[in-house]
């Protein structure tokens, strides 16, 4: 008989493999499931994981990996820092829609003029209006005690509203023939986010999140704040007693993810996407998730689970392009990688333990 | 490090020198679809086309595809991916995909590009659409004609050009033959959202809708028509199966045989950044076959306007014409422009309500 027993500390060891073996069985399970798709699952695994890193073209895809990776990263670490508090930010794709939406609104404003300042600003104006929505769910937590999951989900249907709203109304291209969608901020010098060293796939979007990287490594090891982040997660009657003030690290947490999603929204809409249209949203915010926890909310773990996620992601479009594998399976592919991390998570938390529970 | 400029610029000589040193290799075509292939409207129609050309080439031509790809970032990404790897005509079936592909096709000059609904064209950029309005105006004629209610449904997508015309040519031909119809218009600011469109299509039948007319790419309205006993048409694609006894007729999107004389250009050589702007005539604009429930002198009628508009007797948009607000926009006899079609902003006298902005 097996049966689980849950270990006194979650294990070191397997914190650390469980990922790579999710990786492993999703790499099997995908494989299977390609082959019950009449495809060759050797030559798609290969497609994924392989081609965009050292095919072939893999010069113009590895920057790609970083123009993907970049706003993942983003989001997901300050998404670590709530989660590890256990307050559960799961909007932040609406705070990135808003990050856009203030960060473009300052900068269409200033359209057609041509001064420096005019980018950073978008950027502080990026950061304010992430921040801003996720404070919405942090003081109705704070003031009546909602639960964030839900008040932040919900907030995220708005944000596309008010996107929606801006693309065919206030922030509409003018020139743009009654289409919806902003001008292109890419193409107006002093709002674009071009790349910043050609053929590297850097802008500032990607320099910020690996800025947000080493930042929360020193937040959560050097600093009081990452200190009490982490007390409340581990055990939040001895924050009580170590003076935490739990209201004062939700409105903290909000803020700071809702930030992170804003500026990751920013630094998306004057670069790689250029405009605000209806659809700017891809889901980043949400995949942004799936990232936190692949990188066990560990600021180095989500470097690298934002780097996975995005291979998956170019890797999956040629898996599309060359073996014309549906879209829908690569979705399903992603998901199973999710699903088997959660899977493994079992080993780090519990014993397996073969025949009977000793009496 | 190597600068991308230089390794696309070395990728689109290889391609060039590739096209004259193997001359016997397949052409390879690629297709980009902003929906899944399967969702029984616009991306699907576009993969049927591509599915014809294949058909129509047989081994002298390579096709692929991607779908589902996000417009913007991911777009130009995807165009990319497909020029590298040796695509020498690809069409980009989506509004949204008009930027990307005017961005990507100027780092491949010797890559074809066909646009589907865009306004921006390039030396090696076409842009090509159909003139749905034409059927707009044979359905907005049934639909006048079947309507005991005399209120229409409509589902329309985006407040652009060309629903506008949509809704403008179907209410013309409906209160044609039906002076006392009524249209019910829901923005749903989506292309493609099933839930959506079920919820948009439950709310007109609450307000007394009998009839519901949809630009958006979903059967969803027309299985909840179906299970409600009211009428609906078919959008982009035939969609009988989903409505056996709600669908009248349909409008279809047949691209076949514009992806098929683009791709023999490219074979022949003579390939030009073109603007098309094709109808029922050219068969870009299909009208799906009428059901029974159809009375025959109403089908008669309908086949009429169509094969008025076919023989070039008839224009959809022929005054006297007004405005919404009265002003005059046709007089007796005039037919409308393309220029003003293309940019069309208002409706026309009797349509209720505002274009939202």
């Amino acid at each position: 008989m097996i049966r689980l027993e849950k270990r006194a500390t979650p294990s070191k060891q397997w914190s650390l493999a469980a990922p790579l073996l999710a990786v492993l069985l999703t790499m099997i399970a995908g494989g299977f499931m390609f082959a019950a798709l009449g495809k060759d699952p050797v030559e798609a695994i290969r497609l994924i994981f392989w081609d965009p890193i050292l095919g072939e073209f893999a010069d113009y895809f590895r920057p790609q990996l970083l123009v993907k990776a970049g706003p993942l990263i983003l989001i997901a670490i300050g998404l670590s820092l709530g989660f590890r508090a256990g307050i559960w930010n799961i909007g932040a794709e609406g705070q990135y829609i808003m990050g856009a939406i203030f960060g473009a609104a300052v900068g269409l404003a200033f359209y057609p003029a041509e001064l420096w300042i005019i980018f950073p600003l978008m950027v502080i104006a990026g950061a304010v209006g992430g921040t801003l929505w996720a404070m919405i769910p942090a003081i109705l937590k704070t003031k009546f005690n909602t639960n964030e999951i839900l008040t932040s989900l919900m907030l995220v249907y708005i944000a596309q509203e008010i996107l929606k709203s801006m693309a065919n109304g206030l922030l509409k291209n003018p020139e743009g023939h009654g289409f919806p969608g902003s001008r292109n901020l890419a193409h107006y010098s002093a709002s674009s986010n071009p790349e910043l060293i050609a053929g590297t796939g850097m802008h500032w979007g990607v320099v910020a999140a690996f800025i947000a990287v080493i930042a929360a490594y020193i937040l959560l090891s050097r600093h009081i704040l990452g200190f009490q982040i982490r007390l409340t997660g581990e055990s939040p009657r001895a924050a009580r007693f170590a003076s935490v003030r739990p209201n004062l690290l939700i409105v903290i947490c909000m803020g700071l993810s809702g930030g992170l999603a804003g500026l990751a929204g920013l630094f998306e809409v004057t670069g790689p996407a250029g405009q605000i249209t209806d659809k700017f949203n891809v889901g980043y915010g949400f995949t942004a998730i799936i990232v936190a926890f692949l990188g066990r909310l560990n600021p180095i773990g989500i470097l690298l689970a934002g780097l996975l996620m995005a291979l998956t992601y170019i890797g999956g479009e040629m898996a599309q392009l060359q073996l014309s594998i549906p879209a829908a399976a690569i979705q399903a592919f992603q998901g199973m990688l999710l699903f088997f991390l959660l899977a493994m998570d079992v080993l780090t938390n519990f014993r397996i333990r073969f025949g009977r529970e000793a009496a | 490090m190597k600068s991308v400029k230089s390794i696309l610029a070395g990728a689109t000589l290889a391609l060039g020198l590739g096209g004259a040193a193997y001359a016997e290799d397949p052409l390879k075509v690629g297709f980009v679809y902003v929906g899944p292939i399967g969702d029984f409207g616009w991306s699907y129609e576009h993969d049927q086309g591509r599915l014809a050309v294949v058909e129509h080439f047989g081994d002298a031509v390579e096709t692929s595809y991607v779908e589902s790809v996000p417009e913007g970032a991911d777009a130009e990404r995807v165009l990319t991916q497909m020029a590298l790897s040796g695509h020498d005509l690809i069409f980009t079936t989506s509004f949204g995909y008009m930027d990307p592909t005017i961005n990507v096709a100027a780092k491949f000059p010797d890559v074809k590009f066909e646009h589907a609904t865009g306004y921006k064209n390039a030396d090696n950029v076409s842009t090509y659409s159909a003139r749905f309005y034409e059927g707009r105006a044979v359905l907005g004629t049934i639909a006048g004609h079947m309507t005991e209610t005399n209120q229409v449904g409509y589902i329309a997508s985006f407040p652009i050009p060309e629903v506008i015309r949509g809704i403008n040519s179907a209410y013309i031909h409906a209160q044609k033959v039906n002076p006392d119809v009524e249209f019910k218009i829901v923005w749903v600011y989506t292309w493609f959202d099933p839930a959506k469109e079920a919820d948009a299509a439950t709310a007109l039948i609450e307000q007394g809708v009998d009839v519901i007319m949809q630009h958006t790419d979903s059967p969803a309205a027309m299985t909840i028509a179906e299970e409600r006993g009211i009428m609906a048409f078919g959008q982009a694609s035939d969609m009988a199966q989903f409505g056996p006894t709600a669908r009248l007729s349909s409008i279809i999107d047949d691209w076949a045989p514009y992806y098929i004389a683009r791709t023999q250009a490219v074979i022949d050589g003579t390939w030009e950044s073109t603007s098309t702007w094709d109808g029922i005539k050219e068969g870009m604009v299909e009208i799906g076959e009428f059901s029974d429930r159809v009375p025959a002198e109403v089908q008669a009628e309908a086949q009429a306007i169509s094969d008025s508009i076919v023989s070039g007797e008839y224009h959809a948009f022929t005054g006297p014409l007004n405005k919404q607000d009265g002003s005059v926009w046709l007089a007796e006899g005039e037919t409308a422009d393309d220029g003003t079609l293309a940019g069309m902003d208002f409706y026309v006298e009797g349509v209720e309500g505002d274009i939202p902005n």
